[in-house]
């Protein structure tokens, strides 16, 4: 069973990469890729991918998958045989299609439901487009080989029929189940996890209720459900129960009707019986998981391009690793490169010549340890292409939604970024394009107006700027309406109606939690949560969002991202006789103290006054209860950090002692949070320093500037 | 690990007895990961008087706390002379800062008594039991769950 498991897992990660060539593929056509050759080769290459979901779902007994992906396939059989031409209308249904068939990857993999309606409506279309085809689609449905050809290739089922394509199950409780306290519900809830279920309760047996007897219940359940499960997983369900209750698991004869489109999906299920589609095991699955799953799926009468070859793969070979291997591997590099630096260290006091043999080994393993460092960061580093593609989605049910018409342009896909950031950009990523096409782009009537074209544009770009990657989200819409924007925070008590604002401050408004520009929460992109959620997150990685607005041009936002969570760009601050590690990030100036200008406020506040405003100053050394300079001893310098939201707080710190990378280590590992810490490092010495938290010490910098009486020192 | 070792004190149980303050203790062997000498620590703000600092263990950043203070008697000020515990438990690594590490002993059945009732209760709390030695010394063996800081958390 555990190589089954196994398969599962291999087959559903091989459907990752199809399904993002599928989406690939088809995007290209859409953009009208080449001509000639090179088009039937894309369509080719996306006929394969929806050709080897369809073979390694039929080999699971996933029937929806197998129904889907046929129609699918047959649709655009239509376009590789030159039936149909790659109009827009119907490459959009394509596109969609291929939406709908990761929904129900996804839906086969975790076990939910795929959104019903939306199938329907999807398989609607494909069927229209699928009638063209006639009979040379059954034609090539005859020789569709898969589950019969995988049968023969060595298969080792259990042998007990289990991997039925699903089971028709009668379940008919006795009065001892509900005694014991054993709830039905509960047993079909679980089997639904299994896969789709049909529920039909039997009431016949059912007395009038003057004649009710508990021992003797009536009611029985006949449960149709479609699995890939084995009969004895689904009767491993009913251990509990089963001298309580009439159980009988029958297994469906050959593939149940479920939501599979027209008659041609059902018969294509029909020849996978259930000993062939059983666990069936591909030689070498352990090997060579790659090929392992499509390959025996080729259609013997192959176009051209797929004959004989085994999916062709353009990319570089791979190979998936563990997570947590790379990871100790980055450790230990973040330990060799602090051994190197204190080596250096004791090389330096020894007081050895510069050119002498033991420094110049020691500076070539310093570059060594570099090189090594970059090449194991560029391991974790993946390219933001997936992530984009999953952004064409995101866009398409937004126009869906909203009735508006938009394209979204990608650009610098290929830039890499560390695999941690990748994952957790998707959301904050959804729910900027969702904004874009909300709120950022105008309907059709108002474009026209401006003599925009109806369709509106939306750019994704990423690149690399040094150090760190910028991704930009820009609509060409109508930008930010400032008026409207003043008078909703006004009425949100966000901002009183005295201030004076600059049009950056207007648009930092909408980061400010709360503030939804939108009078009623729409659909796609407002459910109470705005601007200010996707701040949050994208700081949560050590980034920073901004805006940029033009009345009438539309909005830009720009996401700056660390290249990785392992390092930090930090500066290196002295105060209180401790030196701790300040975010490059979060810097927005320093200062001397001799040109600043210093106003108590209350006993013991002060205020700077910068640029025209006054920022409160938090004396580093008190804020951490360090020993403060006595009196006399002003700070050596003022650090000004930003909140995203434009809150500006000056630090009072001893000195500023370098600016470098440092390498992140938990302190919450072998011991717990700190309060205005979020991290430690190791400096050059082998010493820990701690790296401060902007945003923690920005929030209590009121309570500090309050209550730290010893702060009043020698400034004032 | 040797499980069943944080808190009790068995017979046939190997220790390592350390020193503070004229006073023999002892942890089961199973804890110890290394014995270091006193390194200079990083503070860490706001955190239980007890609590040294940190230190980096061969990239690991561990916290140190002061063994003495956190049995009530009075803060060590350490030196180069000063050794540091490290242990592992709970899933966690802490440094005990102590006078000298002694010896590794097995202990016999016969050496393990409970902890009298007069012990005063504020001491009781970090022990689990007491060892007289043939040459008289008492050990007292600490209770590791008890001695291990606690973080501040949240702000404040």
């Amino acid at each position: 069973m555990a190589g089954l498991d196994e398969l599962r897992v291999t087959f559903f990660q091989e459907c990752e990469d199809l399904l993002d060539r599928l989406g690939s593929g088809l995007r290209d056509l859409a953009a009208g890729g080449g001509g000639g050759a090179e088009q039937d080769e894309l369509v080719h290459s996306v006929f394969r991918a929806v050709h080897s979901i369809k073979g390694g779902a039929g080999a699971f007994g996933l029937d929806d998958l197998v129904g889907f992906s046929h129609l699918f396939e047959t649709v655009l059989d239509t376009l590789r045989s030159g039936r149909a031409g790659p109009t827009p209308q119907l490459l959009d249904t394509l596109l969609r299609a291929g939406d709908m068939l990761d929904d129900l990857v996804r839906a086969a993999r975790d076990g939910g439901a795929p959104p019903q309606e939306r199938l329907a409506r999807i398989v609607a279309e494909l069927d229209l487009l699928a009638e063209g085809a006639g009979e040379d689609t059954l034609e090539d449905f005859v020789f569709e080989p898969l589950a019969l050809d995988l049968g023969g290739t060595d298969a080792v089922g259990p042998g007990d029929g289990a991997g039925a394509a699903g089971f028709d199950i009668l379940l008919a409780p006795r009065g001892e189940m509900y005694m014991n306290g054993n709830e039905p519900a509960a047993l079909i809830a679980a089997l639904a996890t299994l896969g789709p279920l049909t529920v039909t309760a039997g009431t016949g047996r059912i007395r009038p209720l003057a004649a009710f007897d508990g021992a003797d219940p009536g009611l029985r359940w006949q449960l149709r459900l479609q699995t890939g499960a084995t009969a004895g997983e689904v009767a491993a369900l009913f251990d509990f129960v089963e001298d309580l209750a009439e159980i009988t698991i029958e297994p469906l004869p050959g593939t149940p009707p479920g939501p599979d489109p027209g008659g041609l999906p059902a018969a294509a299920a029909g020849e996978s019986e259930p000993p062939a589609s059983a666990p069936v095991v591909p030689p070498g699955p352990a090997t060579d998981p790659p090929a392992a799953v499509p390959a025996p799926a080729m259609p013997a009468p192959a176009t051209p391009a797929g004959g004989g070859t085994v999916v062709p793969m353009a990319a570089p070979a791979t190979v998936r690793v563990n997570l947590d291997r790379v990871d100790r591997l980055i450790n230990l590099i973040g330990e060799l490169v602090i051994m190197e630096a204190v080596l250096s260290r004791i090389i330096a006091d020894a007081g050895l010549e510069s050119n002498s043999d033991a420094v110049s080994g020691l500076d070539r393993i310093r570059q060594l340890a570099d090189e090594i460092q970059e090449s194991v960061m560029a391991i974790r580093a993946q390219p933001l292409r997936p992530v984009f593609q999953r952004m064409e989605r995101i866009l398409r049910e937004a126009t869906e939604a909203t009735g508006k018409r938009a394209r979204l342009v990608t650009r610098g896909a290929e830039t890499e970024v560390d695999r941690t950031v990748i994952e957790r950009l998707t959301d904050p990523l959804t729910h900027m394009i969702r904004n874009a096409v909300d709120h950022g782009l105008e309907d059709a009537a108002a474009r026209a107006a401006t003599g925009k074209p109806a369709e509106g544009t939306i750019t994704l770009s990423a690149a690399h700027r040094s150090g760190r990657v910028l991704i930009e989200i820009a609509d060409d819409g109508g930008g930010i309406d400032r008026a409207r924007v003043r008078r909703l925070a006004e009425d949100r008590g966000l901002v009183t109606p005295a201030a004076v604002l600059t049009p950056a401050e207007t648009d930092a408004i909408l980061f400010r939690p709360g503030f939804s520009s939108r009078e009623e929460v729409s659909a796609v992109s407002g459910r109470g949560v705005g601007l200010d959620v996707v701040q949050r997150e994208i700081q949560a990685l050590g980034g920073r969002v901004t805006i940029a607005s033009e009345e009438g041009a539309g909005t830009r936002f720009t996401i700056a991202l660390p290249l990785t969570l392992a390092v930090l760009d930090g500066m290196l601050v002295e105060f209180g006789g401790q030196t701790m590690v300040l975010p490059l990030a979060a810097v927005a100036e320093t200062l001397s103290p001799a040109g600043a200008t210093l106003h108590a406020t209350g006993a013991t506040g002060q205020m700077l006054a910068n640029r025209g405003r006054l920022i409160p100053v938090v004396d580093l050394a008190a804020r951490f209860g360090l020993p403060s300079p006595g009196p006399g001893h002003g700070p050596g310098v003022f650090i000004i950090i930003e909140s995203e939201s434009g809150t500006r707080v000056a630090l009072a710190a001893g000195a500023i002692l370098d600016q470098r990378q440092v390498v992140i280590k938990s302190l919450e590992e072998n011991y717990g949070t700190v309060p205005g810490v979020s991290a430690a490092t190791i400096l050059g010495d082998g010493r820990i320093a701690l790296i401060l938290d902007p945003d923690d010490i920005l929030r209590g910098a009121g309570a500090a500037a309050a209550g730290a009486p010893r702060m009043a020192g020698g400034m004032a | 690990m040797t499980a069943p070792a944080l808190t009790e004190l068995a017979a046939g149980q190997e220790v390592v007895t350390f020193r503070l303050q004229e006073m023999d203790f002892c942890i089961g062997i199973g804890f110890v990961r290394e014995i270091r000498g006193w390194t200079p620590v990083t503070v860490l703000p706001r955190a239980q008087g007890f609590v040294t600092g940190v230190i980096n263990l061969r990239g690991m950043v561990v916290a140190v706390v002061d063994l003495a203070a956190r049995l009530g008697l009075g803060a060590t000020i350490p030196g180069p002379r000063h050794v540091v515990i490290i242990t592992a438990a709970g899933g966690r690594v802490t440094g005990l800062l102590a006078d000298t590490v002694s010896d590794i002993l097995t202990l016999d059945s016969g050496m393990v008594k409970p902890l009298p009732d007069q012990v005063a209760n504020g001491a009781r709390e970090f022990m689990s039991g007491i060892a007289t030695l043939q040459d008289g010394r008492m050990l007292r063996m600490l209770d590791l769950t008890h001695v291990l800081p606690v973080a501040a958390g949240g702000p404040g």
